[in-house]
C-alpha cells in the first residue's frame, strides 16, 4: 500500500501569554497512514488526541516536526511548511475535517449547508442538489428538516449534518474528531455504514473515538495517546 | 473532489470532475509597506525612534501613526479578513486602498492595472478614479458615505456604472434591476431613495452598487456593524453567495470575530496600526500566537 500521510517527530506546545506559561500538548509523534486505511485514535480527554488532528489540518500553527502528505495536486508536501493558500486549496478539495461542532452562517438551511460545501468547489447546482439529497437521505435526516435551520436541530441531527457536509465532498483524507460522541446507537450505525462505504471508495481516514469498540472491526490500525505520546495498539 | 470508482471491492481510479478548479496563486492586490500618518512627526518619533509613542500616538508632537508598514497580498477569489480593535487602523487602511485618503508612503500593485508594474498610490487622481471605478467596489460602514441618500437606488447604481464607462441606459437599468433583485430589494421599491430604507436595506443597495462594475476586488468595511441579528444574517448570506457566484476577491473588515470566522479563509490582525499576526482564520481563533490575539479570542462570547 502507498503511504499517504507521514508524521515525523511532531510536537506542539501552547504558549499562554496571560499566564506566562507554556503547555506541552503532544511530543514526538510518529505515524504513518497507508492510502485507504482507517486509523483510530483513543485516549483520555486532554491527552492530546485532537491536537494531532488539528496539526494536520493546520488549525494549530506548526511548530516542530514534519507532516508529509501525498497530495494528488502537489505530490509530496510538508503540511507544516506549505503556504496558507495551498492549505486552503487542500481543505477544499482533498482534506476534510469533521468536528463536534457545527459552524454555519445563521439562517442557512441544512440543505444549503451541504450544497454550499459542494458549490464552493465549483460544481453545477444540479449536481450539488442531487448529491445533497443522496447524503441527507442516507443519514436519515427527516426530509421535513432539510429546509429548516440547524439552530433548531437536536445534537444528533446537527452532528449528522456536520458529517454529511464533510463527506459529500468525498475527500481523500478525512479527519474525524469524535464524530460519534453524542449520537444514539442507530445514528452511530449510520455513520459506521457510511464509513464502510468511504473505506470501499479508498478514502483514508483518521478518527478519534471514545467508543473504539464500536469502530473496532473497521479500523485497520489503532493508536492510543497517553500524556501527549503516541502508542500503537495491536 | 475526487470520486473513486470501486470495482470488485477495489479502487480502480479516482475521477476528476471538469469543474474542479486547479490551484491558483494569482494575486489581485499586493500592498507593501503602507504607511499613513496624521501629522508631520518630530525628532522624538521619526527616524526609527519611537520612544515618545503612546500606542501609535506621539505625545510630543501629536502625530498619529494610523498604519505602519502594512504589507499583505490578496489572491484571486479569496476572502481576506481584517480584525482589530477600534482605532487599530483597519478603516484607515481601507480608505487608503480606495484612495479616499492620501497614503503617506508605501506601494500597492494590481496585476489588472498596467500589468501590476505601477504603484497605485503614485498615480494621478484621475487615474486613481479610473482604478476605483473599474477595478474596485467598496461598501462603507455608514451608508451615507457610499450612497447618495436622495437619489433613487437605481440611479445610485447607474452612477457607478456611468463612472465605469457604461453608456447604454437600458443595459444599465436591466443590470441594476438584476442586482437589486439579487440583494432582495423589492421591485416596487427600487426607485425609492436610500434615505427611506432601513440600515440593512441601505447596506444591500451599497453591495449591489459595489458589484455593478464587475470589480475584481471588493472592500467591505464593517458591513454588518450596527445591524440587528436577523438583518446581519441576511447580509452575511448575501456575501457568501457573492463569494460563490462572482469569484471576486474581498477584504472584509470587522471587529466581530464570528463574522470573520464565517466569511474569511485567511485573516490579518491589526493593533496600533501594525499587522501583528496573520494566518488561516481557524488557526488564529484556535491557536493565536500574539498576546493581543490571545486576549481577543479569550474575550469572545
Amino acid at each position: 500500500m502507498n503511504t499517504i500521510l507521514q508524521l515525523k517527530k511532531l510536537s506542539k506546545c501552547f504558549k499562554l501569554h496571560h499566564l506566562g506559561t507554556t503547555i506541552e500538548a503532544v511530543r514526538d509523534i510518529n505515524m504513518e497512514l497507508a492510502e485507504g486505511d482507517f486509523t483510530g485514535i483513543t485516549g483520555k480527554s486532554g491527552s492530546g488526541k485532537s491536537t494531532i488532528l488539528k496539526c494536520i489540518y493546520r488549525t494549530y500553527a506548526p511548530q516542530q516536526g514534519e507532516i508529509w502528505y501525498h497530495s494528488s495536486s502537489f505530490g509530496w508536501i510538508d503540511l507544516c511548511a506549505i503556504s496558507e493558500r495551498k492549505m486552503c486549496y487542500l481543505r477544499k478539495y482533498e482534506i476534510g475535517y469533521v468536528s463536534q461542532f457545527l459552524h454555519a452562517i445563521p439562517r442557512t438551511s441544512a440543505r444549503e449547508i451541504v450544497e454550499n460545501s459542494m458549490l464552493e468547489m465549483g460544481c453545477e447546482l444540479q449536481f450539488a442538489q442531487e448529491e445533497t439529497k443522496k447524503i441527507l437521505s442516507h443519514f436519515e435526516l427527516d426530509p421535513a428538516l432539510w429546509d429548516n435551520y440547524p439552530v433548531t436541530f437536536s445534537g444528533g441531527e446537527r452532528l449528522r449534518l456536520n458529517i454529511a457536509r464533510a463527506m459529500v465532498k468525498h475527500p481523500r483524507l478525512l479527519l474525524l474528531d469524535e464524530p460519534t460522541a453524542s449520537l444514539d446507537a442507530t445514528s452511530k450505525l449510520k455513520v459506521r455504514e457510511l464509513m464502510q462505504q468511504l473505506i470501499q471508495e479508498g478514502t483514508t481516514m483518521l478518527g478519534i473515538f471514545h467508543d473504539i469498540e464500536f469502530m473496532r472491526n473497521l479500523c485497520h490500525k489503532e493508536y492510543k495517546v497517553v500524556d501527549g505520546r503516541l502508542h500503537e495498539r495491536a | 473532489m475526487i470520486r473513486a470508482i470501486v470495482f470488485n471491492g477495489k479502487t480502480i481510479y479516482r475521477k476528476k470532475f471538469h469543474w474542479m478548479k486547479s490551484f491558483n496563486e494569482a494575486i489581485v492586490l499586493s500592498v507593501q509597506n503602507l504607511n499613513k500618518q496624521h501629522g508631520t512627526g518630530c525628532e522624538q518619533c521619526t527616524n526609527g525612534n519611537r520612544h515618545s509613542l503612546i500606542k501609535n500616538y506621539c505625545s510630543q508632537c501629536g502625530t498619529v501613526y494610523a498604519c505602519q508598514n502594512v504589507s499583505f497580498e490578496v489572491y484571486e477569489g479569496e476572502t481576506l479578513g481584517l480584525v482589530g480593535e477600534s482605532g487599530s487602523g483597519k478603516s484607515t487602511l481601507m480608505d487608503c486602498l480606495y484612495f479616499d485618503i492620501e497614503t503617506t508612503s508605501g506601494k500597492a500593485f494590481m496585476p489588472s492595472y498596467k500589468k501590476g508594474e505601477h504603484n497605485l498610490f503614485h498615480q494621478t487622481s484621475q487615474e486613481q478614479r479610473w482604478i476605483r471605478n473599474q477595478l474596485m467596489g467598496k461598501v462603507y460602514q455608514h451608508a451615507s458615505r457610499g450612497l447618495k441618500m436622495d437619489f433613487s437606488s437605481l440611479s445610485n447604481i447607474a452612477e457607478k456604472m456611468i463612472a465605469a464607462g457604461y453608456r447604454n441606459v437600458s443595459d444599465m437599468k436591466s443590470r441594476a434591476t438584476e442586482l437589486l433583485k439579487h440583494v432582495e430589494i423589492p421591485i416596487g421599491r427600487m426607485k425609492d431613495a436610500p434615505k427611506k430604507f432601513s440600515g440593512g436595506m441601505q447596506q444591500r443597495v451599497q453591495i449591489a452598487r459595489a458589484l455593478s462594475n464587475y470589480p475584481p476586488l471588493l472592500l467591505l468595511d464593517e458591513v454588518t456593524t450596527g445591524l440587528d441579528l436577523s438583518i446581519q444574517a441576511s447580509v452575511l448570506d448575501l456575501i457568501k453567495i457573492i463569494q460563490r457566484d462572482f469569484n471576486v476577491s474581498m477584504i472584509i473588515v470587522s471587529h466581530d470575530l464570528r463574522v470573520i470566522r464565517m466569511l474569511a479563509e485567511r485573516t490579518i490582525v491589526m493593533l496600533e496600526g501594525k499587522i501583528i499576526e496573520q494566518g488561516l482564520t481557524d488557526q488564529l481563533l484556535e491557536d493565536p500566537q500574539h498576546p493581543y490575539t490571545q486576549q481577543l479570542v479569550q474575550s469572545l462570547i
